[in-house]
């Protein structure tokens, strides 16, 4: 039997009570301590890497902080600073702009795909994977990939419009920020959609097939179907593919600096690409701390939004 | 749900489905196709996509002269990528069975503050993580950047090996004890096989995420050598090794993706769980 672990063994015959509670309490205990160790090397390293950061991040943003030297506080000249930063506020007002374009998009495309691969079978089940493949694939391969298919000379959309007799002349798409930003949606549609359609076609298919036939044999078309009760039953996962949709774009970076380089003329710099360029191009890394804490705080309520939608009401499973 | 398919309905709908899976598979294989044509040819617009001038693997070759060679970037992805899958495997196999079958102090507020690091974007704590790599003499090196590829993997893989263990019945880890098994070797021998699906999923998750990431490793890898594959390919293809060889840059997108690939196509099953358990839950 378990001398070890008397916690766990079955029915015994009684001992001395006092003893008895004794061993059990310092068998707690040892569990206890065991409990914390298998969680230790996780915590070490999301206090190191996450929780002091962010910490830091706070710290630094009130500073004058370059690369060499000494650190000098500046109170809030950083957010002042800020606030005057035209290409910061540019930068935000792109990325918001993007993020609801983007999200339209792929809202746009991964719903009508969702309910293309609803069903079962061995075809549906390939079409599924085909269209799921480029999420796999990496932003910065896809972007590169994109990137050639874009160029003038060497790519694809701008020799084939001609081929195609769409176009009279070349059509250089990273001259015009119109160019360039339509791409990327087209990009980043090609690459997402998949993951969105997956998320919807789980919702999907949670709704209970007793409902369903139940109002088929009301009378509901399959408008009606979908309208008034898949719909509505899958508005958690709707409130999931939303947030992650509108959160992954607000952090776009790859194909923005891979693709474009921010440009032209600057005008498809991201929020993810000022900060980065402010904190490793300039090094004012104060600065950027400060810049940090503006996505920070909008990411965090995006995270409630979607904490607040995801709730459980009484009733929802 | 006997409705009989009528042919129209059905052929049309394959068509559509074969219409769709081409055009999202297109982008995929075009660039496959181009990092196979002559680098002469690879300058020309894609049209058609497959190579007329005869086939050859010149533009992989090319690729190996750019920055330490094309094995010493590739084996700087692979190491990176692989210590953060096994680093990440362990640490969340230990910590969900730590959540999942302990009790001690303090347990739900460590859980959600691991949790909760997922709403926080690792983008914004860019600047810090920099410094305390420096500090700890990290920066620049491939050690660095897995501690935060492993750091970002976690609230994900620890919420899914704990809802692993969970799942597991509590008597067969009993059964085991009173046979006077000690914790680990409960852990690694009866518990482990029962949770492999979990420990599959969030390996998968770990392996695209190091293998594709960017940003980080442009920030913190500054040493040319160091270079992983997605910062070297960009270097090539932002002409930084002389003109834009695009052959060569479809070559190494290719090298890139057909890991993910692959894997994907393997262990669909387990990556698509991963996916919808946050759906679901």
């Amino acid at each position: 039997m378990s001398a070890t672990d008397p916690s766990a063994a079955a029915p015994r015959p009684a001992r001395a009570p006092a003893v008895r509670s004794g061993r059990r309490r310092g068998s707690q205990r040892r569990r206890e301590i065991a409990g914390l160790l298998f969680i230790l090397p996780a915590m070490a390293l999301v206090v190191t890497f996450f929780l002091i950061p962010l910490c830091m991040t706070v710290w630094m943003s009130f500073h004058n902080w370059p690369l060499m030297g000494a650190p000098r506080w500046t109170g809030l000249d950083n957010y002042a600073a800020m606030m005057k930063d035209r290409r910061f506020w540019n930068a935000m007002n792109f990325t918001v702009w993007y993020s609801i374009v983007a999200t339209i998009a792929i809202f746009g495309v991964a719903f009508p795909l969702a309910l293309f691969v609803e069903r079962t079978g061995r075809a549906t089940s390939f079409y599924r994977t085909a269209i799921f493949l480029p999420v796999v694939v990496g932003f910065g391969s896809a972007s590169l990939l994109w990137a050639w298919l874009m160029n003038v000379d060497s790519g694809l959309f701008s020799p084939a419009a001609q081929a195609l007799g769409l176009t009279e002349r070349p059509v250089n798409l990273m001259a015009t920020t119109d160019g360039v930003f339509w791409s990327i949606i087209v990009m980043v549609v090609w690459k997402t959609a998949g993951f969105t359609m997956i998320l919807l076609m789980t919702g999907l298919q949670s709704v209970p097939h007793d409902i369903l036939e139940a109002a088929r044999i009301d009378g509901a078309s399959r408008f009606q179907q979908f309208w008034r009760i898949k719909l509505p039953l899958m508005k958690r996962t709707l409130a999931l593919a939303l947030i992650l949709s509108v959160a992954g774009s607000m952090l776009a970076f790859d194909q923005f600096y891979i693709i474009s380089n921010g440009g032209p003329r600057n005008s498809t710099l991201t929020a993810v690409y000022w900060i980065f360029s402010q904190s490793f191009v300039s090094f004012k890394l104060g600065y950027g701390a400060a810049l940090s804490m503006v996505l920070l705080v909008i990411l965090v309520v995006i995270s409630l939004v979607q904490l607040w939608l995801l709730r459980s009401p009484t009733g929802d499973k | 749900m006997a409705r009989r398919p009528n042919p129209v309905a059905a052929s049309s709908y394959h068509l559509a489905g074969i219409t769709l899976s081409l055009a999202f598979l297109a982008p995929l294989a075009w660039a496959f196709l181009s990092s196979l044509k002559p680098a002469a040819e690879a300058r020309q617009p894609p049209l058609p996509p497959w190579p007329t001038t005869g086939v050859t693997v010149e533009n992989y070759i090319t690729l190996d002269g750019y920055g330490a060679g094309f094995w010493s970037h590739a084996s700087n992805s692979l190491i990176v990528t692989l210590s953060t899958v096994v680093l990440t495997v362990i640490i969340s196999v230990l910590a969900g069975y730590g959540f999942s079958r302990f009790r001690f102090p303090f347990k739900g507020v460590f859980f959600i503050m691991i949790l909760s690091t997922i709403m926080i974007p690792f983008q914004s704590i860019l600047t810090p993580l920099f410094l305390i790599l420096s500090k700890a003499g990290l920066q620049n090196s491939l050690a660095g950047l897995v501690m935060i590829y492993v750091t970002l993997q976690l609230p994900f893989s620890i919420f899914m090996m704990r809802n692993a263990f969970d799942a597991v019945p509590i008597e067969i880890e009993e059964a085991a004890r009173v046979d006077g098994a000690s914790v680990l070797t409960v852990l690694i021998r009866v518990m482990m096989p029962l949770v492999a699906p979990g420990i599959i999923t969030v390996a998968i998750f770990a392996f695209l995420a190091a293998w594709n990431e960017f940003l980080a490793a442009l920030i913190f890898l500054t040493d040319q050598d160091k270079y992983t594959l997605p910062v070297l390919i960009v270097a090539v293809r932002s002409g930084r090794y002389g003109s834009i060889d695009w052959g060569s840059v479809q070559a190494g997108v290719t090298v890139m993706m057909i890991p993910c690939v692959i894997l994907f196509l393997l262990l669909q099953r387990y990556y698509v769980r991963g996916l919808t358990a946050g759906a679901v839950k």
